[in-house]
């Protein structure tokens, strides 16, 4: 039921919805097109993306991916890092 | 935004609350899930957000969101501000 | 469709009156249901929250259960969980300190601890929170040490976080009640670590 398992690496895709009108997206901006790493499969849930306009919405997998915070900001110390909730489809293998 | 965060603790209104327990309600019933309600919010014209207290973005987007529904129409809505 | 501007562009005082009046004239939304909910969701607290903690420091049974289902593992003690989304829990320990934030919104694990504080929706926090997260801790004189790996959860969709803190040193022999009563809403976010007044 799900593409992806802890430990695989994945890139998010660099996509930019927003600028082709009215979306909700719930994957933030700054991990667009990021490498990242899943950490937990996290069950499937209705695609926030069509329930925000009161659509039908298909169950999506959702993971938890970590994202070292380094490489999205230089700045900081090395090793910290960001836990995000990214639904699959916004995920590709890397 | 990269200034100091406020720490100090602010106390809720009866209009925050009131606002809050509407929108739990509205979701329960199945009326607005959680996703349009944050769609309405970011669908608010920048200035107009930043004027806007975070339960006052609330209201806005859920009456927003009963008109997109027909759960209220227009008709309904100018009547009612009228005479509230 | 969208409403016309007009309609929305009013105090929103009395965009709240409209609204309720009209849904309890079509009986979808009664004023008493909004009463009940009001208090429905001030049972929820952070003293709530802290009971969970203590029982966890006290029951490593327990506390294997909460980090391996949250919602379960928290029902058991009577936090009502229906129609909620589902609790996450992750462990503060030597090695790596937790920070939960909503970048997008202002996703806070309200069943558990009621209402989110202020600073928790503001822009400034969310901002930091990922950008200069330790710069941020320091405002609350929360020092991660330099080895400690701080793991920041960006609460973006379906899941509601919580951070289940390290009890602190000099606490033997405490029963939970106490144990709970040091335990702040900071802390079960990852701002700041239980203390001993």
């Amino acid at each position: 039921m799900s593409l992806f398992s802890a430990g695989d690496p994945v890139r998010v895709r660099d996509d930019w919805p927003e600028t082709g009108g009215a979306v909700h997206i719930r994957t933030p901006h700054y991990v667009r097109g990021m490498p990242g790493e899943i950490r937990a499969y996290l069950g499937r849930f209705p695609n926030p993306e069509d329930l925000a306009f009161a659509r039908p919405a298909r169950d999506l997998a959702l993971y938890h991916v970590a994202f070292p915070r380094q490489a999205i900001w230089p700045e900081g110390q090395g090793d910290d890092e960001i836990l995000i909730e990214i639904y699959e489809t916004w995920l590709e293998r890397a | 935004m990269c200034s100091g965060v406020d720490t100090e603790p602010h106390v809720l209104t009866d209009f925050d609350r009131e606002v809050d327990a509407l929108r739990q309600l509205l979701s329960l019933k199945g009326l607005m899930s959680v996703d349009e309600l944050r769609r309405g919010i970011e669908a608010i014209p920048e200035p107009e957000y930043h004027a806007l207290g975070y339960y006052q973005r609330w209201i806005r987007s859920i009456a927003d969101n009963l008109l997109r529904r027909g759960v209220v129409t227009e008709a309904e809505l100018r009547r009612a501000l009228a005479a509230a | 469709m969208s409403a016309p501007d007009d309609l929305l562009r009013v105090s929103a005082e009395r965009l709240l009156v409209a609204i309720r009046d009209i849904l309890a004239e079509k009986s979808i939304v009664s004023p008493a249901e909004i009463a009940d909910r009001i208090a429905i969701t001030e049972a929820a607290s952070p003293a709530q929250g802290g009971r969970i903690v203590a029982r966890a420091w006290v029951d490593p049974l327990f506390r294997q259960r909460l980090l391996g289902d949250g919602t379960r593992a928290v029902e058991e003690l009577g936090v009502v969980m229906r129609g909620a989304p589902p609790l996450g829990v992750v462990e503060n320990d030597g090695s790596v300190h937790h920070l939960v934030v909503c970048t997008l919104c202002s996703c806070y694990p309200r069943a558990v601890l009621g209402y989110p504080p202020f600073w928790f929706k503001s822009a400034s926090y969310r901002a930091r929170a990922v950008r200069d997260p330790r710069g941020l801790l320091a405002e609350w004189g929360t020092i991660v040490p330099a080895g400690v790996k701080l793991r920041i959860v960006d609460s973006t969709a379906d899941y509601r976080w919580m951070v289940l803190p390290r009890r602190p040193e000099g606490t033997d022999g405490w029963d939970e009640e106490r144990l709970a009563s040091i335990v702040t809403a900071g802390d079960m976010i990852g701002v700041t670590i239980p203390k001993i007044a």
